[in-house]
């Protein structure tokens, strides 16, 4: 088991070497010098410009600005960003929490709707049941988040009034910033009514970010049934009258999950990741907003930084979901 | 029994008075559309960030009077200027107190060390806080005062002396702008002594009408009132800012009750907005112009009859119509109407393609020619549109001959490249900073701005030479008289096609009472009542 996670890990230092690489040239790319946006209209002199330039360490040659941000990284330092003169880290820090607590619920919410109605369908199949949940999750699938989101708001938060329109908790309550995760600190607090008004502001935007992961979830839960549900061992075990229940989800589910937790791990690292729509409607202090309104902003350390710390993120997803595979698979944890 | 149940009564009264005291703090909700950079606004140029900051936690010595783009006494009470425009001599308000940190309890009230303090370290190189956090003072050098201020000096403790390198009749108007807010240099000596000075632009301490509790990024900004600001607190408890970048859920947030007064509403909203009886849909014209400036260094923009011509031939109606939904007025003058010295007798260029096309053919061009019209690619509030703004005019032009391509660029790179004029025409704006028509006539057309932010690379003579008298004496009057002949001046010689000015919308919940636009488009809640 040691030796695949060392073999796995060894593959990371050059993904990592290539995404600090690929985000540095990429980000200096896109047309744009950030002195000139920061500007905006009143714009700055060729002096000014030059100053800054040099403050910002803009004017030494690529591969030097290049080596500086390498050997920074290397020494946990990934810089300050241009606008706010924060450190990218303590940046990332303060936003992640709310990152993990909506992509938390929205995944709980994928896979308790996604899991069963996949079974469902594959169990049905051909049936009424399998194409509704099949058209179902394909109009998921498609859905364009940010016009979800918005239909949602209207009609349950504007119209009927179940659930706040936005943010994270009711403006009454003044949470301590302890942990960053709301949940946990309105708890904390012991201000009465407080976790509730955290629960209720996280409903629609899990439901959101949750609907197309949840969809993924139930075509790959039933189309890997399917094909489990015909092998000759599920035969065989009906044919030993094992109660039905017992021979899908003992028999039948367990050999079906393997390409499901695939699914569910890349879905996951995508909601880690950041929900760039979901997070600017529902106005979600989130990374993912920070790093699009990073690249507008042409802020090149927190761009670099922040694609970095994401892309680690997806790889440790990955190699958590590999892992697991060896939980529920021997053969491949030892295989070569 | 009964004193009992009399007992009884009264301790459930008192109960329910103490719960609904918890409850009774008003809160005012503003949903803010966006984060700001940061605490210290002398950093930073972008109007959320002030909001957030010098609006409602800072003062400056004068201060724009609410609702108007005139100056009033702030922390100074008054102030004196030398017969030749060299010296100003400000009187110091006594009594002002600084808000209290977490980490911080100021010992003295406001006087001349913090005034000092504040100017010296964004202008002197040698202050020990100059470098501080990143230290680039982008408002304060955008508006030369690090070339103007020759000296400032302490006569005592509450009064001050700013020494001029040349006499600069905006410059009271430079200080009540965001950048000459002011700091307790008491708190930044304790920092330093700490070891911590960028804690003063994190968590600084003010004199305004707010004091910040919490910020949490790019979510909620929390304040309370400050209970002893000097000009009374205010009158709400507490104020958040709601931070939504996106207009329709603020709008939605504004329906639901979840915010009280929201910017910038979407054009498309407006309708639905007026029709609301829980919202009421203020507005006021912007402090801001849009225009397509020619390059009038260029081919055949170097005629005046050409540039004539493609203002007779533009349908400014049409656009106002199409772009602004609206929510614009044409625009005849660089300057907007709100500004003082707005010349309201000069005659606009109106639409007529006929006398445009033999204008053209007077200059040469009977066939007309060939040109661009770079479009922005960013939405500005004088400029909502400026792709469908390019192409009307594309389309009124091609009527008179004349043949544009539209371009377009990313924005910084647009900017950029339009102030080394590598453009023919271009499509851009401004808005204000302080209210004094400088600001817009010699920052946007003034010699020294060629090769900068003036983008019709423009240099008349006649012209800057009343702009120049204007900025040398303080003598309102006289000045006036200056800027409304440089108006008439620019009408003629059509440097630009002066568009619109666009109207500001500010829906606000109809429970929410003195609200009042700012002009310079600032959002101030000291005055606001629920």
């Amino acid at each position: 088991m040691f030796q695949f996670i060392f073999r796995r890990l060894s593959l990371v230092i050059p993904t990592f070497l290539g995404i600090t690489l690929l985000t540095f040239t990429l980000i200096r790319l896109i047309p744009g010098d950030p002195i000139e946006v920061m500007a905006g209209e009143r714009g700055v002199s060729a002096e000014r410009h030059a100053e800054l330039s040099a403050q910002l360490g803009f004017d030494k040659p690529l591969y030097v600005q290049y080596y500086h941000y390498v050997t920074g990284v290397l020494q946990g330092d990934l810089g300050n960003s241009l606008i706010t003169r924060e450190p990218v880290m303590k940046e990332f820090l303060t936003l992640f929490p709310a990152t993990i607590e909506l992509a938390f619920c929205a995944a709980i919410f994928a896979i308790l709707i996604g899991l069963p109605a996949g079974i469902f369908a594959a169990v049905k199949r051909g049936t009424v049941i399998d194409h509704s949940v099949m058209t179902f999750s394909l109009t998921g699938y498609s859905m364009p988040i940010f016009w979800w989101a918005l239909l949602l708001m209207l009609v349950f938060s504007v119209n009927l009034g179940w659930t706040p329109v936005s943010g994270r908790i009711d403006v009454v309550y003044w949470i301590d910033d302890v942990t960053g995760f709301m949940l946990i600190d309105s708890l904390l607090s012991g201000e009465e009514g407080a976790f509730a008004s955290a629960v209720s502001h996280l409903i629609l935007p899990s439901i959101v970010l949750g609907t197309i992961p949840m969809a993924v979830i139930a075509r790959m839960t039933r189309s890997s049934m399917l094909e489990v549900l015909s092998e000759d061992y599920i035969r065989t075990a009906r044919a030993k009258g094992i109660a039905p229940w017992r021979v899908i989800v003992i028999h039948a589910l367990r050999n079906a999950l393997i390409p499901v937790i695939t699914v569910i791990g890349l879905q996951v690292g995508i909601l880690l990741s950041g929900a760039i729509l979901t997070e600017t409607v529902f106005a979600w202090p989130g990374i993912g907003k920070w790093l699009i309104e990073s690249i507008g902003r042409r802020d090149y350390p927190v761009v670099q930084g922040g694609i970095l710390i994401v892309a680690c993120i997806i790889i440790v997803v990955n190699l958590l979901v590999d892992i697991t595979y060896g939980i529920v698979n021997p053969r491949i944890r030892h295989s070569r | 029994m009964k004193k009992g149940l009399a007992k009884l009564t009264l301790a459930l009264m008192a109960a329910g008075a103490i719960s609904t005291s918890a409850h009774a703090a008003t809160t005012l909700v503003y949903c803010s559309e966006g984060s700001p950079e940061g605490f210290n606004p002398a950093f930073y140029t972008a109007g959320t960030t002030f909001d957030a900051t010098s609006k409602n936690m800072f003062n400056r010595l004068v201060e724009f009077k609410l609702g108007t783009t005139e100056t009033e006494p702030g922390l100074a009470t008054s102030y004196d200027v030398s017969s030749d425009g060299l010296e100003y001599t400000f009187h110091l308000r006594k009594g002002v107190k600084f808000h209290t940190s977490k980490d911080f309890t100021p010992t003295r009230d406001f006087n001349a060390d913090d005034v000092i303090f504040t100017f010296d370290r964004q202008g002197n190189k040698d202050n020990p806080y100059h470098a501080v956090s990143g230290g680039s003072y982008e408002y304060f050098t955008g508006m030369g005062m690090d070339t103007l201020i020759k000296k400032i000096e302490k006569i005592d403790d509450y009064t001050v002396k700013f020494i001029l390198t040349k006499p600069e009749a905006p410059f009271i108007a430079n200080l009540a702008m965001d950048f000459a807010s002011i700091f307790s240099k008491e708190q930044a000596d304790a920092y330093m002594k700490a070891g911590t000075p960028e804690k003063l632009d994190i968590d600084p301490v003010a004199t305004g009408p707010f004091q910040k509790v919490q910020y949490q990024k790019d979510s909620l900004i929390r304040y309370t009132a400050f209970k002893d600001y000097w000009q009374g607190k205010a009158k709400i408890d507490r104020l958040v800012f709601s931070i939504t970048p996106d207009a329709s859920v603020r709008y939605a947030k504004l329906k639901a009750g979840e915010c009280d007064v929201m910017p910038y509403p979407n054009p498309a909203d407006l309708k639905q907005m007026e029709a609301d009886p829980n919202i009421n849909l203020m507005s006021q014209e912007g402090l801001n112009v849009g225009y397509l400036a020619f390059n009038t260094q260029k081919k055949p923009f170097t005629d005046v009859r050409v540039r004539q011509a493609l203002s007779l031939a533009t349908d400014k109606s049409a656009i106002i119509d199409a772009v602004f939904q609206g929510a614009g007025k044409a625009a005849k003058n660089p300057i907007p109407p709100t500004m003082w010295s707005y010349n309201k007798n000069v005659v606009d260029y109106p639409y007529d393609p006929v006398k445009a096309k033999k204008l053209l053919a007077e200059a040469g061009y009977p066939d007309g020619f060939s040109t661009n019209i770079w479009a922005m690619p960013v939405q500005r509030p004088y400029n909502p549109n400026a792709r469908r703004m390019a192409e009307i005019m594309q389309e009124d032009w091609s009527k008179i001959g004349v043949k544009a391509e539209i371009v377009s660029y990313e924005w910084g790179e647009y900017l950029n490249r339009s102030k080394k004029g590598e453009h023919d025409t271009v499509l851009l704006g401004w808005t204000g900073d302080n209210g004094d028509p400088d600001n817009f006539l010699y920052v946007l057309l003034g010699c020294d701005a060629v090769g900068g932010s003036n983008r019709a690379q423009w240099c008349n003579e006649e012209f800057n030479n009343l702009l120049l008298k204007a900025k040398q004496t303080s003598d309102k009057a006289e000045r006036t008289k200056d800027y409304e002949e440089a108006q008439v001046v620019f009408k003629r010689e059509a440097p630009w096609i002066t568009i619109a000015h666009s109207v500001v919308y500010e829906p606000i919940r109809k429970e929410v009472k003195g609200y009042k636009i700012d002009p310079l488009g600032g959002h101030y809640f000291y005055n606001v009542s629920k």
